[in-house]
């Protein structure tokens, strides 16, 4: 039997680690993100110092954003600045750590920001482990362009994540989904790109045809996507740089879809449909005739590797019902791994490998869930009329799917959860969006 | 104006069934400057319902579109009843091909649909070839959810949208 978790809570714990320094036995700020029950640890975060004249406002809107950022991970609360006893003067000024216990914060984000004569923005910031008395890793600093403020902003705030968690970052990093606009009878879609907070959406393609599904690369320099442009739907790959694409996978007479890369970026695996019958087929985009995966009679499709590439896990309808299937990256027999209540679908393996993450429709609800990749510990993240569609953050612990409520004026949009259900937030986007694809951690 | 239908000419082909005003043609075929814009409807003539071999006829009087269970392709008797009728013009009327556009409600994810789209229109023209017409000149397409002609959120709205419409096109083959 499943339940749905709406609120499984994340643990703290503080860990014993250990001694740094001779002097000291320090008890790290330290959070594991599990099944539990978790009290938002206590961030302060001064605004960043500006190091140069002028440097005020984006020090400032920085600030915002490493904080907007923590924060929406569900694992923090920030402080308010008008409990503070200490300023923060000077980057390098010695913490007055009795100050920020006494106002409970757990820790303290101190950062500094600098405009050079060029142009260039350089911020730096420490992290405080009050309780510790000491600072929690080294202090790091970023320089860049001053348009690229926010991906500086979000790289602090994955190193600060990163340290607390023991988990990798993912704020720094983007989101391509389909754009939906119009009613629900006559959607206009078009591929857009953002930053995995809703930032600086770009549209990838124009509204003329149907567009579905687009898949980040592995390096996340292309994406996968499908088009109704020639009137039927068929598999595209374009450069997102550059916007250069090209079809692939195509064949007369069928239907190409549901494409994927492989984990080293070589081979796109995909579903075509002839004849009323739809199987998984790969392709090598370095060329060469399209290999076909699975000969049955049921639909297979909604492919995704495993990280290591050598399997595949899938949904098909061979048993009666839309379930789950894991086979060897060659093709052969594959294992049910669903079996739950319900139908399951879309399937998305981890980017670290330990989950699968799906779409679970059970008596008119539709579920985002995870189980491992042998079926077991399913547990449900979400529910709603329709819930659809997992991609994981590049760190494998937030998984964002879209929503579409019901009816005539139903809307759809991005929300993201965390693997253990808790933290359900919307993605603010200009239009509605649906089908998003998690690309990596930016360079 | 029958007369003057264009190789390239799409058919509107809306009225059967339903109520509805949303012409069942959808998007890919008009670019964002063409006809009727994205989405949008290039209008030809359709001839009078009254007319056998008009489009009109075929469109409204045979049926131009049939209606599946949940999670189903497969054709009910009404539905061979009205596919035995479309056969019938198309082997009467041969100058046309025509496009199978498969269609599935909204509950049920994305990819699926599609599949399932194409397994209605696969039943519809394999129907249709049982009953004479040449392979050739029929061609299916999926739109999956995409194109939902019913927009509310229940059985009277899911069950129109659970079709496989024939649409026609003029010209031989496909």
């Amino acid at each position: 039997m499943k339940t749905t978790v709406i609120s499984t809570l994340a643990a703290l714990a503080m860990l014993a680690a250990p001694a740094v320094t001779p002097a000291q036995a320090q008890e790290p700020l330290r959070i594991i993100i599990e099944d539990g029950v978790i009290e938002p640890i206590p961030l302060a975060i001064p605004v960043f110092i500006a190091e140069t004249p002028g440097a005020e406002q984006v020090a400032a809107e920085m600030t915002r954003v490493v904080a907007a950022n923590l924060v929406g991970t569900g694992l923090f609360r920030e402080i308010s600045p008008d409990a503070f006893i200490s300023r923060i003067t000077s980057f390098d000024s010695p913490i007055q750590y009795a100050d920020w216990k006494a106002i409970n914060a757990q820790g303290l984000v101190v950062g500094a920001v600098s405009v050079g004569g060029d142009g260039r923005l350089n911020v730096k910031f420490r992290l405080y482990d009050v309780f510790s008395d000491a600072p929690l890793g080294e202090g790091l600093q970023f320089g860049g362009t001053t348009q690229s403020w926010r991906r500086m902003a979000h790289k602090v705030s994955d190193a600060v994540y990163s340290r607390i968690t023991g988990e990798g970052g993912y704020f720094d990093s983007r989101v391509v989904f389909v754009a939906e606009s119009g009613p629900k009878d006559a959607r206009q879609k078009q591929i857009a790109i953002m930053d995995q907070d809703g930032a600086n959406v770009q549209y990838l393609t124009d509204a003329a045809s149907i567009v579905l599904a687009p898949r980040f690369s592995p390096n996340g320099s292309q994406i996968l996507y499908t088009s109704y442009e020639t009137g039927s739907p068929s598999i595209y790959l374009m450069d997102i740089g550059s916007g250069q694409r090209r079809q692939i996978a195509a064949d007369a007479g069928s239907m190409t879809f549901s494409p994927r890369f492989s984990p080293d970026g070589s081979r796109v695996i995909y579903s075509m449909s002839q004849g009323g019958n739809t199987d998984l087929w790969l392709q090598d985009l370095g060329g060469g005739a399209p290999v076909r995966l699975t000969n049955a009679p049921s639909i297979e499709t909604a492919p995704s590797f495993s990280p290591d590439g050598s399997r595949i896990v899938f949904e098909s309808d061979r048993s009666g019902t839309q379930q789950l299937y894991v086979m060897s990256a060659g093709g052969g027999e594959p294992t049910r791994i669903s079996f739950g209540a319900g139908r399951y679908g879309t399937p998305v393996w981890s980017p670290r490998g330990d989950y699968i993450a799906f779409t679970n429709q059970n008596q008119g609800r539709f579920h985002i869930g995870v189980m491992r990749v042998d079926g077991s510990e399913e547990r449900l993240l979400t529910a709603s009329f329709l819930d659809e569609g997992p991609t994981w953050a590049p760190n494998g612990r937030v998984i964002m799917f879209q929503r579409e409520t019901a009816g005539a004026a139903g809307v759809v949009g991005l929300y993201s959860v965390d693997i253990s259900g808790r933290n359900l937030r919307a993605i603010q986007t200009q239009t509605g969006g649906s089908d998003p694809s998690w690309g990596p951690l930016l360079p | 104006m029958y007369q003057n239908l264009g190789k390239a000419l799409l058919i509107v082909a809306a009225l059967g069934l339903s109520a509805c005003a949303n012409p069942d043609r959808f998007g890919g075929a008009g670019g964002p400057g063409g006809p009727g814009g994205p989405g949008g409807v290039d209008v030809g003539g359709l001839g009078s319902p009254s007319d056998p071999r008009s489009i009109a006829y075929f469109n409204q009087t045979i049926g131009d579109r049939v209606l599946f269970a949940v999670d189903q392709s497969t054709l009910d008797a009404q539905a061979q009843q009205v596919l035995s009728q479309q056969a019938q013009w198309l082997n009467a009327n041969v100058q046309y091909s025509a496009i199978i556009e498969g269609h599935a409600d909204e509950q049920g994810t994305r990819e699926y649909n599609l599949a399932l789209g194409e397994r209605r229109a696969n039943a519809v023209r394999e129907f249709l070839i049982s009953q004479g017409v040449a392979g050739n000149r029929l061609r299916t397409v999926s739109y999956g959810k995409e194109r939902p002609l019913q927009i509310c959120s229940d059985e009277s709205c899911y069950r129109q949208n659970r079709r496989a419409v024939t649409v026609l096109s003029a010209g031989a083959g496909v």
